[in-house]
């Protein structure tokens, strides 16, 4: 067997940073729900499908920058999940029962982007698509590093928020225990909504850089969720750095395992990590 | 104008018109309806090219109820939902004959949900004529027709061709490299062609191998561009295809020679890079292929409904051509025989040729299969065209190799 070339491990890595940033991109959201909502939310991803297919629609109809799709996409999504966050507190959902319920949405969600948009793969062509970077032998293609850092700074935001401000301990505090935080005077409904919202608007970020660097079709909604589940719960539930550096670690070890093995092991390497965590740190997910 | 003249002139516009007039209309079909079954993936992950089934087959049943129906009954096409499932298909399949009761059945879309519908119809003694199977030697059924003339033995034949394709204008690779999904109906074509290419002194330099599903085509590419093929086999199914060019044009790599065995034809023409970029095909609209009265007919009306429909990619190939096809196989079979009997109607296929835009099938080979009729096509100018055999290729179009 040959030694594989040091691009080739390069770009590889390259790679394995960049979907492994998206992965925690997408798992931002979930994280902060599932940990600090206690609502283990399978809508997320759909919600993340159709911010991608708006951003295609708004681009290629409406004739925006895919970036300035955010202007309208984040108001909505955040209004969604507040929205989504009153009718599941207002019938007292539990943390399974949530499963359920937020499964059912995601069909109904994948079920209207087929009717609007058609099974048929939809691609975004925008001015983004063609540019790179080189540096040395090396690419760096700009959707994917938009992604990177837009998933950096989003994580890297909303852990200060939830660390340095009234408003983020206030939330730690509901998570942490709703009675006693709402002696202390902290509005636990007011703040779930906030964080809901959030979340969703979150996905819609996500959607975005779905739709920057990926060909688009309503059942791919759930090839991410088995892999992105994995990196927030390695990440650690409700730690917004968490699933970025999960997703990181997760994506460089599946390139990795394509570039120096077979492609078809990668699926292994994430669910095999999730199995070791699960085993050496159980208590801290 | 002489007046002799004005009145032939007239006398033959009369005619003409009285010609127009009197062509003939066939009786509008009447009776119960003659009822056939099928699913198709309406929804999952191959539901992207089963709408094109579906189309085809809602047009294919308009226009036979416009020409009388079949022994002048009106058609129904009782269509369901397998959610790209095999187990469902299975069910759904059980339902059509002992809940529906449909006189005929229909394939469903791809191979797994195809050997499902198969199992059934065995069961139940029913003819099942399929336009999607990719693994020939698992159709094993006496009563199975298949639509899509990929020969009984496409891992070996197609991949055959394509050498060949590549030696007639003198460009034979001497190195490929093969990437495939592991998804049953691509992995067998993938691992033809390493045979095929074993057999015919090509160095394998890279075999590698992905789980359907895959997302990350970065490494792939890489290890691709770091192999430096003569030619790249890719055994990709639908929007698989488009990944891994999307990852190679992000690293700024293109092979000299791509082939890509099932792609989602109309997304993988426009991708930037797929330029020569080439796949099989049994039916491209243009000629010769649309000489075919049928098959022009066929074309304008799919170009026109597919639009309306909303779908990308409005196009007539493969795919539709086969859809097609399997309905003019049941069509050409009742229509030969007056009768429903699936025994007749499997007999009488056995032994005839039957005509369809694709070309003449016939069903006398190992498992039903007949000649392969797998065409050469690449992208050229953002569009598809048939470059291999000579005789099938587009007006002026040739094989180009970078």
């Amino acid at each position: 067997m040959n030694f594989p070339s040091w691009t080739l491990l390069g770009q590889s890595l390259l790679s394995g940073i960049f979907i492994g940033s998206l992965y925690g991109l997408l798992g931002l959201g979930l994280s902060l729900s599932w940990g600090m909502l206690r609502q283990i939310n399978l809508a997320h991803f759909a919600l993340a499908f159709l911010g991608a297919y708006l951003t295609f629609q708004l681009t290629t109809v409406v004739g925006m920058d895919p970036l300035a799709t955010l202007v309208v996409i984040l108001p909505c999504f955040f209004a969604f999940g507040v929205l989504m966050q009153w009718l599941l507190s207002r019938f007292a959902i539990s943390p399974f029962n949530s499963l359920l319920v937020t499964f059912g949405l995601t069909v109904i969600i994948e079920s209207s982007i087929q009717w609007i948009w058609t099974a048929d793969f939809r691609n975004l062509e925008s001015s983004y698509g063609d540019m790179k970077f080189k540096i040395g032998t090396l690419y760096l293609p700009l959707p994917e590093l938009l992604t990177l850092l837009i998933s950096i700074a989003l994580s890297l935001s909303t852990w200060a928020l939830l660390r340095y401000t009234d408003l983020g301990r206030a939330m730690r505090a509901a998570a942490e225990d709703g009675q006693i935080a709402s002696a202390f005077g902290v509005n636990q409904r007011m703040l779930a909504l906030l964080l809901s919202g959030m979340a969703a608007a979150f996905a819609g970020v996500a959607g975005l850089c779905l739709a920057l660097s990926y060909t688009l079709s309503p059942s791919q909604i759930y090839a991410w969720i088995g892999v992105v589940f994995a990196a927030v719960m390695i990440g650690g539930l409700g730690n917004p750095l968490g699933p970025l550096v999960a997703g990181i670690v997760i994506g460089v070890a599946e390139a990795m395992t394509m570039a120096l093995i077979s492609p078809a092991w990668a699926p292994l390497v994430s669910f095999s990590l999730l199995i070791l965590v699960l085993l050496t740190r159980a208590d801290t997910i | 104008m002489k007046p002799i003249t004005r009145l032939i002139l007239a006398a033959g516009g009369a005619l003409l018109s009285l010609g127009m007039v009197l062509q003939p209309v066939a009786a509008a079909p009447a009776g119960p309806p003659i009822k056939i079954g099928s699913t198709l993936a309406l929804t999952g992950p191959l539901a992207a090219t089963a709408m094109i089934h579906k189309l085809t087959g809602e047009i294919y049943v308009e226009e036979l109820n416009k020409r009388g129906g079949l022994l002048g009954r009106p058609v129904e096409w009782i269509v369901k939902d397998d959610q790209s499932k095999p187990d469902v298909a299975r069910t759904l399949y059980e339902q059509l004959i002992t809940v529906d009761h449909v006189d005929l059945l229909l394939g469903p879309y791809a191979t797994g949900n195809i050997l499902s519908a198969m199992g059934v119809a065995q069961k139940y003694h029913k003819m099942l004529v399929h336009h999607t199977l990719g693994i020939p030697s698992l159709a094993k059924y006496d009563m199975q027709f298949p639509a899509w003339s990929v020969g009984p033995d496409p891992a070996t034949t197609v991949t055959n061709h394509l050498l060949d394709a590549f030696a007639s204008v003198g460009k034979s690779p001497k190195t490929i490299a093969i990437v495939t999904s592991k998804f049953p109906s691509v992995y067998v074509m993938s691992e033809g062609m390493r045979e095929v290419a074993k057999k015919r002194g090509l160095k394998e330099v890279l075999f590698l191998e992905w789980e359907f599903g895959n997302k990350d085509f970065g490494p792939i590419a890489s290890r691709l561009k770091d192999a430096n093929p003569d030619f790249v086999f890719v055994g990709a199914l639908g929007l698989e295809g488009n990944q891994l060019l999307d990852a190679m044009k992000k690293i700024d790599y293109a092979p000299p020679l791509q082939y890509y065995m099932y792609p989602a034809p109309g997304p993988l023409a426009k991708a930037p890079g797929a330029e020569h970029a080439l796949a099989g095909s049994i039916f491209e609209q243009h000629p010769p292929f649309t000489n075919n009265p049928t098959a022009a007919a066929f074309v304008k009306i799919y170009n026109e409904r597919a639009a309306k429909a909303g779908l990308p990619d409005n196009a007539v190939e493969t795919q539709a051509a086969a859809s097609y096809s399997a309905w003019q196989i049941i069509e050409a079979a009742v229509t030969a025989t007056k009768s429903l009997d699936d025994k007749v109607l499997s007999q009488w296929l056995k032994t005839h040729r039957v005509d369809t835009i694709q070309g003449s099938l016939r069903f006398d080979g190992p498992n039903n299969f007949g000649d392969d009729l797998m065409r050469l096509k690449q992208v050229q100018n953002g569009h598809w065209v048939t470059v291999w055999p000579k005789e099938w290729a587009a007006p002026g179009a040739k094989l180009l190799v970078p």
